[in-house]
């Protein structure tokens, strides 16, 4: 995998960094000062267990106001993002793949899309789409996932199986070709066959001027997409960060065990 | 709360010049009902209150001959051995019928226009500020408007040409004197005199409203349109519809309404018949914004009105359309009578509460023919402090043979502090009926916000695909110019309720 | 009243002599969960239609019957039943039971992988006493149902299935009960209390089809109980096809407890029996649950075939899914009850349920009964409730098409039925259902072989 990515005429090497972040809902501090830093072409995982923190990190680094961003920083390609509205991040080039992709009803899925599309390429100073030109652009991404052409016209999330909605969104990232694209337990709830679909999505995507965080609760899903680092979010820190072996060991032994001796080291 | 820290992030980034999104929470919450200007024209208006001397009144302004008379009298009378309904969800201040005035008419309604260059200007230049197609755009629109200004009908286009092929298009109270024996022979025949408590107090004291006769045979040539008006502070309005479309014949039929910003609630009381012969289709549809009263709920229309067809020909066809996003109280069903052997009846609604408005809403499918069909497609959305009750009964008599009906009936809710409400009643008394229905509630909010945020899509431009996605299948239903009409009235009247 | 307290006066003497004579053989704890059980179940007695979850269907014929417990048959299955009814070639595992007894030599096996248990629940009781012990009885509730308390009281045998950590198991797991009469010479109505004890952890995935087959055309009475513990993002598919006697009465209670992001699924084909009932619950117990009921019914003649079905969304972001059809004919009688509960803290539930109904007869009856009970306020819940006959305006359609009466009903009925058997996503157990069905539809041959009706 392309580690040192380097490119001294791309400004954004550092992809993202994020420093000593702490973000609370209603008073209650979730995120207690997390640095991480990603650069162009990386792949991370974040790992940890339930109620660690580790979808707020999503939804923080996408924009969600529910949760109130208190200190840190958060640097995408260079520019501090935390006063940008969550479609200007995505704009910039950020996407997150939501744990619980969410229907709309009556909004064809191709309608959406090509709405966002759009604003992103508007963004980019590229030419609009028209519905012509926006359906041939997809076919090919419908692919990457296995995705029938039916769901297209389907409103968008509505009425999919779990494993669909997940598909969508892994086409909506092909489609929308991100800098920075976050996964929050995209592999939750997924078959076996489901899983490998998704992961050869991901895999097909990976180059070096995109970086993906994969942010997930079971081990197995790294069996598919090789990470370059895996970190332990827990309670609200990274509190140990290391390569792909680390997810075994954690597989093997749990996090009570990581929990213990690194408590309130940072990576 | 989440959605004003929102608001605030939104009014913050709005003041940076760089930002993307244009327009903000801030700038929908101080876009006010756009109709609410007062025109100031000379009236006729009575006193309020209400007796049999008022009711004499009326009538012998309108001229009408005494058996009509008679009929109002005996609803009147009925109407006071009535007591106001209470099994309805909406609740409101006790209404005083002698503080309403029962008829209030321009001035030079006394020499009645005899074309539109005979209309005050002043009146012109009111449907002008309210979009109506009234001269050249209505030629271009291709649509007959008949406009009741208060109690009376101020002008009716494109008569003559309707005229050539058979059609009947003029004010209710024209139509007395001119067709005296149609509105003889239908009036009441399908919402009886003593049908409800306001629908009695209508048939007492109606004032105008529109009169439409579609020959046999004739598919007549253009949407026909009434668009309906309060101006007159204590005023109540009392309007009469009257439609028949005789054999073979076809009609679409459109009305608008809308009223001015005053802090008392102001009582509109309508019937609308609709009667459909064999083959015959009307489809009627309704966008409605009366003045919904202030952000506390003060002032507003209060709509109580009866709408209901009779399907009493053979494949008759009758089809409401409403979308409802003005008045305080919303209360109103307007139904089907499926009486002829495979009629089809057809209600579509879009009801919208948003800050104190309430809305009980719903339509009757009565299936007496055999293989007759209805159709329910109810869309309620709650804002604000709003309620919405969708309230609908299907019955199937012992005699409808093979009858079918689809309802399907979803609630969406904007915010945590509004309700939505569905009573469905079934009555089946057949056993070969088939009877589908499907009900759903959920709530826009945060996630569907984010969701298109995230994919870099703005504020503006969410809510909009959101609610028009949730609102497509009635919005199907109208003619395209009213479809991007109530489009946008939705858009305008959910302004501030998303963040 | 009196009439009940013999009814299950009855089934207390059973209980009290097989006590002291075969009963005693499992762990202490086994003893004492049968005792409670057996207490509940005198004191609940048989259900009536008085009683809200059984208000349309009458078992007083079951509360009547005096079945006897059924013994070792001696009754052998034949070769070809066998291989017709265990799908051989498919390479399916499978356990097979004969009255509700393990039949080993008919079992195999042999291609599981190491690390899965698939044994039956006698033999996980003497090999793993605790583990089964730790389960048994912990999800389906015998408190205040008195099927289930006299299967506890009484469940003599039946599958214990271990799907370990991350395992994906290959084939179906088929459990296959067949019944015969206890011996060739009687017809003594029997009774079997077959019992399926499913644990998987996380991230497994297994599919597990259980069969039920009654040979020949005694009286006797099925109530099965089967518990599935379904671990943390594993997968389940659970089939269960049942083609009891038409004498038969088939009452099986299906409870499925999901953790946190795991998918199940349940799919049952109701084609046998008298009086059937089945009671599928389902407990959604972490947040992210997938969970997907479905099921298609087709009584004729004088059967009674009941759904009586219960999802508890206890956690947030859990999806449900129940979809049942049925094709009634003669003077049968069906009844659905789809109940979700929404607790106060599964916000952001999406709740469907749908229930059609195609009545070939004018004698046919359905009962169809959607319930929402929602605590929660941010949820999406629907539910759709259809009772029709053929359309006939489809039937014209076929007709002015040069296609006859009997075979364009025939069309409908299986483009009716399609739908649903394309929720069977095990290829021969789809095939097995749909032949089953062409069978019963007048020229259903001339739709052998077709595909994708719909």
């Amino acid at each position: 995998m392309p580690r040192s990515f380097k490119n001294e005429k791309d400004p954004w090497i550092q992809m993202l960094e994020i420093k000593n972040l702490h973000a609370c809902v209603e008073d209650n501090e979730i995120l207690k000062g997390v640095n991480l830093t990603i650069k162009a072409g990386e792949v991370h995982s974040i790992m940890g267990p339930n109620g660690s923190g580790k979808s707020t990190l999503a939804q923080v680094l996408a924009g969600r106001d529910t949760y109130e961003v208190t200190q840190g920083e958060i640097l995408f390609k260079g520019k501090n993002i935390l006063d940008m509205e969550p479609n200007e991040r995505a704009c910039e080039g950020m996407f997150l793949a939501f744990q619980y992709p969410v229907e709309i009803p009556g909004v064809g899925t191709a309608y959406f899309l090509r709405a966002a599309l759009n604003a992103v390429r508007k963004h980019r100073g590229q030419e609009e789409l028209d519905a012509a030109d926006f359906l041939e652009y997809v076919k090919d991404k419908m692919s990457v996932v296995d995705m029938d052409a039916k769901l297209l016209q389907r409103s968008v999330n509505e009425g999919f199986s779990g494993g669909e909605k997940k598909r969508s969104e892994i086409f909506q990232m092909a489609v929308l070709e991100p800098s920075m694209a976050i996964l929050d337990e995209t592999d939750s709830g997924l078959d076996i066959d489901a899983l490998k679909i998704v992961a050869d999505g991901v895999n097909s995507m990976r180059n070096p001027e995109r970086s993906f965080l994969v942010i997930t609760h079971y081990q197995r899903l790294l069996n598919y997409i090789v990470p370059d680092y895996v970190h332990v979010l827990i309670d609200g820190r990274i509190v140990r960060s290391g390569g792909k072996e680390l997810a075994l060991e954690l597989e093997e032994k749990g996090y009570s065990h990581i929990n213990a001796p690194m408590a309130g080291s940072t990576a | 709360m989440p959605l004003e820290q929102s608001t605030k992030n939104m009014i913050q980034s709005n003041e940076q010049p760089a930002s993307e999104s244009e327009l903000t929470i801030d700038q929908w919450q101080s876009q006010e009902y756009k109709y609410g200007f007062t025109t100031d024209i000379e009236s006729e208006t009575f006193p309020p209150g209400l007796d049999e001397d008022v009711i004499h009144k009326i009538s012998a302004i309108k001229n009408e001959p005494d058996w009509l008379l008679q009929w109002r009298l005996k609803a009147y009378r009925h109407w006071l051995t009535m007591t106001e309904p209470k099994w309805h969800n909406i609740h409101y201040t006790p209404i005083d019928y002698q503080k309403i005035s029962y008829y209030s008419a321009p001035k030079s309604d006394k020499d009645r226009p005899k074309s539109l260059d005979e209309v005050d200007p002043i009146l012109l230049e009111t449907y002008e500020k309210l979009g109506i197609p009234l001269q050249e755009r209505a030629i271009l629109a291709g649509v007959a408007v008949d406009a009741v200004f208060d109690s009376v009908s101020v002008a009716t286009t494109f008569k003559a040409k309707l005229a050539e092929v058979g059609v009947i298009f003029c004010p209710f109270s024209e139509a007395v004197t001119e067709h005296p024996e149609l509105v003889k022979k239908y009036l009441g025949s399908v919402v009886p005199y003593s049908d409800n408590f306001f629908a009695t107090l209508n048939s007492a004291v109606f004032t105008d409203g529109s009169f439409v006769y579609i020959p046999k045979g004739v598919k007549c040539p253009m949407e026909l349109s009434t668009y309906f008006r309060i101006n007159a502070a204590s005023t109540g309005q009392f309007e009469r519809t009257l439609i028949i479309a005789d054999a073979g014949s076809e009609v679409s039929y459109l009305e608008g309404c809308t009223a001015p910003m005053r802090d008392e609630h102001q009582l509109h009381a309508a019937v609308v018949e609709l009667v459909a012969f064999d083959d015959a289709r009307i489809k009627y549809s309704t966008v409605q914004n009366w003045y919904p009263g202030d952000k506390d709920g003060k002032g507003g229309i209060f709509n109580f009105v009866t709408k209901r067809g009779k399907c009493a020909g053979r494949s008759s066809h009758i089809s409401w359309t409403q979308v409802e996003t003005g008045s305080a109280i919303t209360w109103k069903y307007p139904s089907c009578i499926l009486l002829g052997d495979n009629s089809v009846g057809e209600f579509y609604s879009v009801a919208l509460t948003n800050n104190h408005q309430q809305a009980d809403t719903g339509t009757k499918m009565i299936h007496i023919g055999k293989n007759t069909r209805s159709t329910v497609i109810s869309k309620g959305i709650s804002a604000g402090f709003g309620q919405n009750t969708y309230r609908g009964l299907i019955k199937i008599n012992k005699g409808a043979e093979n009858a079918r009906n689809y309802t399907q009936c979803d609630s969406m809710l904007i915010g945590d502090k509004c309700g939505a409400h569905t009573f469905p009643y079934i009555e089946v008394k057949n056993s070969t009926a088939q009877m589908e229905h499907e009900a759903s509630t959920s709530k826009i909010g945060e996630d569907q916000m984010f969701y298109c945020n995230q994919r870099g899509i703005n504020t503006e431009d969410a809510v909009s695909m959101i609610v028009n996605g949730f609102c497509k299948k009635v919005f199907r239903q109208l003619p395209m110019e009213f479809a991007v009409e109530a489009q946008k009235l939705l858009e305008v009247s959910l302004e501030g309720s998303v963040g | 009243m009196i009439e009940l307290m013999q009814e299950q006066d009855t089934y207390s003497a059973v209980f009290a002599r097989m006590e002291t004579e075969t009963l005693d053989g499992g762990p202490e704890a086994l003893l004492s969960l049968r005792k409670d059980a057996m207490q509940h179940f005198e004191e609940l007695g048989f259900p009536t239609t008085k009683d809200e979850q059984w208000l349309y269907t009458n078992v007083s014929a079951i509360a009547k019957t005096t079945f006897c417990p059924a013994t070792r048959p001696d009754v052998a299955v034949d070769a070809a039943t066998l291989e017709r009814e265990s799908f051989a070639g498919c390479g399916f595992h499978r356990l097979v039971f004969v009255n509700g007894f393990f039949a080993s030599e008919l079992s195999d096996t042999t291609e599981l992988d190491d690390k899965v248990t698939v044994i039956s629940l006698t033999d996980a009781l003497k090999q793993q006493p605790d583990t089964v012990m730790a389960h048994l009885a912990q999800y389906a509730d015998y408190k205040t149902h008195a099927f289930a308390a006299l299967n506890t009281a009484f469940m003599e045998d039946g599958a214990f299935i271990h799907v370990p950590k991350g395992v994906v198991v290959d084939k179906p797991i088929q459990l296959l009960f067949i019944t015969v009469p206890n011996n060739e010479t009687s017809n003594e109505p029997i009774v079997v209390h077959p019992r399926v004890l499913i644990i998987t952890g996380e991230s497994s995935q297994v599919t597990v089809l259980e069969s039920y087959v009654g040979l020949g055309e005694q009286v006797y009475f099925t109530n099965a109980v089967t518990e599935i513990a379904l671990g943390e993002n594993a997968v389940i598919d659970h089939y269960k096809v049942q083609r009891e006697s038409t004498k038969a009465y088939h009452i099986a209670t299906m409870q499925l407890n999901q953790q946190r992001a795991s998918n199940g699924a349940s799919h049952v084909t109701s084609l046998g029996g008298d009086i059937v009932r089945n009671n599928i619950n389902v407990v959604l117990d972490g947040e992210g649950c997938n969970c997907n009921l479905s099921g298609l019914y087709i009584p004729r003649g004088k059967q009674h075939v009941d759904n009586h079905l219960l999802v508890d969304h206890a956690k947030a972001h859990c999806d449900s899914r129940e979809f049942f059809k049925g094709i009634l004919d003669d003077d049968a009688h069906a009844v659905f009850t789809g109940k979700i509960i929404v607790r106060k803290d599964a916000q952001k539930t999406d709740g469907k349920q749908t229930n059609r109904n195609l009545l070939l007869s004018d004698s046919a009856r359905v009962d169809t009964n959607p319930q929402l009970e929602i605590f929660a306020n941010d949820v999406k819940c629907t539910h759709g409730a259809t009772i029709g006959q053929l359309d006939d305006d489809a039937l014209f359609y076929l007709k002015t098409r040069g296609i006859e009466t009997e075979a364009a009903r025939s069309l409908l009925i299986y483009a009716f039925a399609s739908e649903i058997l394309d929720e069977i996503k095990i290829e021969a157990v789809r095939e097995q259902v749909n032949n089953i069905l062409l069978d019963r539809l007048p020229q259903g041959d001339r739709f052998r072989g077709f595909k994708g009706l719909q």
